[in-house]
């Protein structure tokens, strides 16, 4: 198979990730034009770009679990695209904080990460997503190695706690939600530490490559360290 | 991870994932500037849609007390509420106000008074002549109101009730009864809620018992039939749907300071100073409003009651 025919066929899958991915962006323009954003827009629009971080996160964590687990591959080839969302929500909702809800006030931006556990620990999630977001291209991979590239990406489970504990100390008193994305990553996160099940497809079962090419699986690399 | 190829050519994944970046940070960025754009157009006042419903209450006095400015809409005022009995996201409360019945009500007055009573809602309301009070109304949230409320003062029902000599307390109790407040179900608060005063504010002639809205009758999410208002000290002060008055010799539990004792307090004045720990008072977003203002010590009623907390520190006792 040529790297042609394969980029053509992957083609639908990467544009309905992207346009799957934009369409909370859709829906708080169309909200807003619809005046449904509330009392509070400017509360309610930063809530939702938070919100939908953390979805986009747990959805690219369920990529390899879904591999591995239930013998599905073409959710590994949304991560990277699911990935680079999370980060552009990510990298709005502190746009947004900085720019709209604190009215550009840059130097209040430098006191609350200073002062406050619960933005230092938000701007520290956005900041471990942005070597990750860097070095997301094929190239990069090829530049740090397929191992340390691994070794270094695995850093999204710590932007992702990161961030449910910036949506923890949040709230004032209703924590479900942030709750139910700390069950969801520390699922996500068991099943990859946790000795993994007989992978359907036994080693030697005919594969598209030959084995010796295929790249190592995380949990190989896990157990070689 | 089973698509990385040792063997890919540069001039082949490059191309892809540079375009695939662009297309999404460009993306991204058009719609970020959109809704920005829009945000501004919006807080210009599209949200006052709504007229004031409900029915009308006699108004005998209307007293404006908030410098002269622009009240909140009717709809800004019943749509984002933070009334946790009726959910925990603002716009719960004016979706499950249906389930509460604020009539008939009755309010029961006890403890240290040498009249305590049970009386129906109605009737309190009838044997006071109301008035109209407009107050700015700061959220602990950092947000605030301008809300024209309709009540009767609070001092003057202390008064009636004559509290003992030990009264030195008014503690404040919201109806428990998770069929009407279905939000009681879940526990994210100790119920029924509970808020408390001391006598002398409770008898400062700003605390008001809030029984309307924009002269109508006070809507359930707003906390009908009865909640008390207290324009200095934040809104969680304020509790709602109230069926207990008592009057103690021991300050009060109350409901945030027991789930975070850290972080609210039993005074809860209005304070620039002191911050809540995770995020700044000395600023606030008036609902509408985009750049946020600052905020007044005591929400700018500092004239009338700071003498309340003379020789008191209220960074300890905030």
């Amino acid at each position: 198979m040529t790297s042609t025919s394969k980029k053509t066929r992957r083609w639908p899958l990467h544009a309905a990730t992207i346009a799957a991915g934009l369409m909370p962006i859709v829906k708080i323009v169309a909200d807003g034009f619809l005046g449904r954003l509330g009392a509070n827009p400017i509360e309610q629009i930063q809530d939702r770009l938070g919100f939908w971080t953390l979805t986009l996160l747990v959805l690219s964590l369920a990529a390899t679990p879904a591999h591995d687990l239930l013998g599905l591959t073409w959710p590994a080839r949304t991560r990277r695209t699911l990935g680079l969302l999370a980060f552009g929500y990510a990298s709005l909702h502190l746009v947004w904080y900085v720019a709209v809800d604190q009215g550009g006030d840059v130097g209040l931006l430098v006191q609350d990460v200073a002062k406050r556990k619960f933005m230092t620990i938000g701007f520290l999630a956005w900041l471990v997503l942005v070597p990750l977001a860097v070095t997301s291209t094929s190239r990069w991979v090829r530049r740090l190695g397929y191992v340390r590239w691994k070794r270094l990406h695995r850093l999204v489970y710590g932007a992702a706690l990161l961030g449910v504990v910036h949506f923890v100390w949040r709230v004032k008193a209703d924590a479900r939600v942030p709750f139910m994305f700390a069950g969801a990553i520390g699922g996500l996160l068991a099943l990859r530490l946790f000795p993994r099940l007989p992978r359907r497809a036994a080693p030697s079962a005919p594969t598209s490559r030959p084995a010796a090419t295929r790249a190592p699986r995380v949990g190989q690399l896990v157990k070689r360290r | 991870m089973a698509r990385w190829r040792p063997d890919l050519p540069d001039r082949d994944a490059t191309p892809e994932r540079v375009w695939l970046r662009r297309r999404e940070f460009l993306a991204l960025g058009a719609a970020g500037a959109g809704a920005a754009l829009l945000g501004g157009r919006l807080l210009s006042g599209r949200a006052a849609a709504g007229e004031p419903a409900g029915a009308a209450l006699p108004v005998a006095r209307k007293v404006e007390l908030a410098g002269g400015e622009k009240e909140s809409s009717w709809d800004q005022i019943t749509t984002y509420n933070n009334f946790y009995e009726l959910g925990t996201e603002k716009g719960d409360p004016a979706a499950k106000a249906g389930t509460l019945h604020p009539r008939p009500w009755t309010v029961r007055i006890d403890g240290e008074v040498k009249r305590s009573q049970t009386l129906d809602v109605d009737a309190l309301i009838r044997s006071f002549s109301l008035e109209e009070r407009v107050y700015r109304m700061r959220c602990v949230e950092a947000w605030s109101m301008v809300i024209p409320w309709v009540g009767l003062p609070l001092g003057e029902l202390v008064r009636r009730v004559e509290p003992t000599s030990r009264a030195r307390y008014v503690a404040f109790q919201t109806l428990l009864d998770p069929e009407q407040l279905p939000g009681e179900r879940r526990r994210v608060l100790e119920w029924p809620y509970v808020e408390g005063l001391r006598i002398d504010e409770a008898t400062h002639p700003l605390a008001l018992l809030a029984v309307g809205l924009y002269g109508r009758v006070l809507p359930g999410q707003n906390g009908a039939p009865l909640r008390l208002v207290v324009p200095w000290k934040y809104g969680f002060k304020g509790a709602k749907s109230i069926v207990r008055i008592t009057f103690q010799e021991a300050q009060p539990t109350t409901t945030w300071n027991l789930s975070a004792p850290g972080e609210y307090g039993f005074y809860a004045n209005v304070n620039p100073e002191v911050d809540h720990p995770r995020w700044s008072q000395a600023r606030e977003r008036r609902i509408g409003e985009f750049l946020r203002r600052k905020t007044l010590p005591f929400n700018g009623y500092g004239d009338q009651v700071a003498s309340l907390y003379a020789g008191m520190d209220l960074r300890k006792d905030f």
